[in-house]
């Protein structure tokens, strides 16, 4: 941990002051010119976003034409709300997500704690294996996926979406790195103290990663929001349907392509994380950064 | 109750590993390990259909693959998609963290135009980018108006359909690379861009030969998590192109989706599944044997 805990914190300290040098600035024409170049692929990069937000809250009249003049109205997110029934999806993708998370994080801490300091033979080849996972993701097993689910009789049912995800390799990876380096003189101290094996990990591991939990819900939870073509393949009904998948049925059935309602429905999907990213970012940026860093 | 020795090779020790790594192991086992074989096992037989069960064909399904042409166009659409998002993916993400981490005015705020895409759901993004590129009203064809150009349907032709779904892909994946060049932009130390600067190296020459190899390591981990992306990303086309028109669009996985469930030949799928963990698979042995070597010059 601590190379990525050092790489976040440079990473902080450059959000609060400016770069020391950069390596780009120096030279007013040369300022000037990499100032507007990075500000136009800004502008460029946030169109999509403000293009969205000006047709989901103006009538569809507007759609496709400014006006500075257009008046604003909340009614595309009603006939949106009232077309499909989004607050259901909204519900199946939090206790998805809730599920997913919650399995991860005990199954993970678990696993990192048994790589991280126990020696059991089979144990490197084991960690080897579980390392698989990083390339071989289960998005892409969805056939056989498919048919074990089948199998177990869980299709269509929250728990068939989550199952795949629940055991992941990297937050195995992620949790093993911060445990080790935990000094071990801690956990003697508890096992003295009397701490069981599942003691000294609740009472010694798990208050000291606090952080790296933290970026990988963050990480683990965006994930999995905007997670699709699993949820797809295995629910079929509106009772267990995720707000991805939901707003795929809806903006496929015929709208009379009316853009502006597909565009409210649309912006309340990517919404909660939106708005939570926009409150949160440096926490966001920062726990990209230390989930990425292997 | 006396404490025993941790971190070594102790019998309770061994048996307190194995079963704080059981749960994860069976999971692990089961939803990517088992598939993962089992995909090879079922390849080798008919799908089963009704009451007739399935049946060993041995290698039928993968002759009938290589004379399947849209696994060719697939394969090959995936390949283009591939090349077409990981290269300007890659370079925006460098020159976006390089502008970021130099004084420039409003740098927060730039950075946060960049790295919005990566939060957005990619269902979403599809229909966002849906309605620009749609004919006559998008907004990629009433800024062409504006210069008397005629009107494309980007994506219901052939020619544009890919090439607009890669722009789609960049578009949500550059700013996420961004913050990984950012963060290798910190670690290098200021110095050494001085020390060229003294030596008379010019701002170009300082990219290439100082910064550009220095941030080599990054660039690996962007490049093996691009390329697993590419034939991993198949939202966006549910929503775009539904891999069309004539397959101008379909990649690997979609492809594997449209014969596992909606034409249900589930050996079949099976089969191509085979190709995409080769594909995987490869990427895998590089990263480990052969690039992990060559980045590090420090």
């Amino acid at each position: 941990m601590s190379e990525s805990a050092e790489l976040s914190r440079s990473l902080v300290r450059s959000i609060v002051s400016p770069a020391p040098t950069g390596m780009l600035a120096d030279g007013r024409i040369d300022r000037t010119l990499n100032t507007i170049a990075a500000w136009t692929l800004g502008l460029l990069w946030l169109t999509p976003l403000l293009y969205a937000v000006w047709t989901a809250f103006h009538p569809s009249a507007y759609s496709t034409r400014f006006d500075a003049f257009a008046p604003l109205t909340l009614e595309n997110f009603h006939a949106a709300l009232e077309a499909a029934p989004f607050p259901r999806y909204f519900l199946n993708t939090s206790i998805l997500v809730a599920t997913i998370l919650a399995g991860q994080l005990v199954l993970g801490t678990l696993a990192a704690y048994a790589f991280a300091r126990f020696s059991f033979p089979g144990r490197d080849i084991a960690f080897a294996l579980v390392l698989i996972q990083l390339m071989i993701m289960p998005d892409v097993l969805v056939v056989e996926n498919y048919r074990s689910i089948h199998t177990l009789g869980l299709v269509d049912t929250i728990p068939a979406m989550a199952l795949p995800y629940m055991a992941s390799a990297f937050g195995i990876f992620l949790l093993r790195q911060t445990f080790k380096t935990i000094p071990n003189e801690l956990e003697e101290a508890a096992r003295i103290e009397g701490c069981g094996t599942l003691g000294v990990l609740w009472r010694v591991y798990v208050p000291l990663a606090k952080p790296t939990y933290l970026a990988y819900a963050l990480v683990s939870v965006s994930h999995h929001w905007n997670n699709f073509l699993w949820p797809l393949i295995i629910t079929n009904t509106v009772e267990t349907r995720p707000i991805t998948v939901g707003l795929a049925v809806f903006a496929g059935t015929d709208q009379g392509i009316d853009w502006a309602i597909i565009t409210a429905a649309t912006l309340l999907a990517s919404g909660p994380l939106l708005v939570a990213f926009l409150l949160f970012q440096r926490q966001f940026v920062q726990s990209f950064l230390r989930a990425g860093i292997r | 109750m006396t404490a025993h020795p941790l971190g070594n090779s102790g019998r309770l020790a061994a048996i307190h590993g194995w079963l704080l790594l059981l749960p994860a192991a069976v999971l692990l086992a089961a939803f990517t390990h088992y598939p993962a074989v089992a995909t090879f096992w079922h390849s080798l037989f008919t799908t089963p259909r009704g009451n007739r069960p399935a049946r060993f064909i041995g290698a039928d399904h993968y002759r009938d693959m290589l004379a399947d042409p849209i696994f060719w166009t697939a394969l090959q659409n995936n390949l283009i998609f591939a090349a077409g998002v990981i290269l300007p993916s890659i370079a925006l993400a460098m020159t976006m963290a390089l502008w970021v981490n130099s004084r420039i005015p409003g740098r927060g705020l730039l950075r946060l135009a960049y790295f919005t895409p990566t939060v957005l759901p990619m269902i979403a993004v599809a229909n966002i980018w849906l309605f620009f590129y749609t004919p006559d009203y998008g907004l990629f064809d009433q800024v062409r108006s504006l210069f008397g150009l005629p009107t494309v349907n980007w994506l219901g032709s052939s020619d544009t359909a890919l090439g607009a779904v890669i722009v789609v892909t960049v578009w949500k994946e550059a700013g996420f690379f961004m913050i990984f060049y950012l963060a290798a932009l910190q670690q290098i130390p200021p110095e050494l861009g001085e020390a060229a600067q003294l030596e008379g190296a010019s701002r170009w020459q300082r990219f290439w030969r100082v910064t550009f190899p220095l941030l080599m390591p990054t660039t690996l981990f962007v490049l093996i998590n691009a390329t697993i992306n590419a034939f991993r990303l198949v939202d966006h086309l549910f929503v775009m192109t539904r891999g069309g028109p004539d397959n101008a669009t379909t990649l690997l996985l979609y492809y594997i989706y449209e014969v596992g469930f909606k034409f249900w030949d589930q050996g079949y799928a099976a089969a191509l599944t085979m190709v995409l963990l080769l594909l995987l698979a490869t990427v895998a042995l590089l990263k480990f044997f052969w690039l992990e070597r060559k980045v590090h010059y420090q």
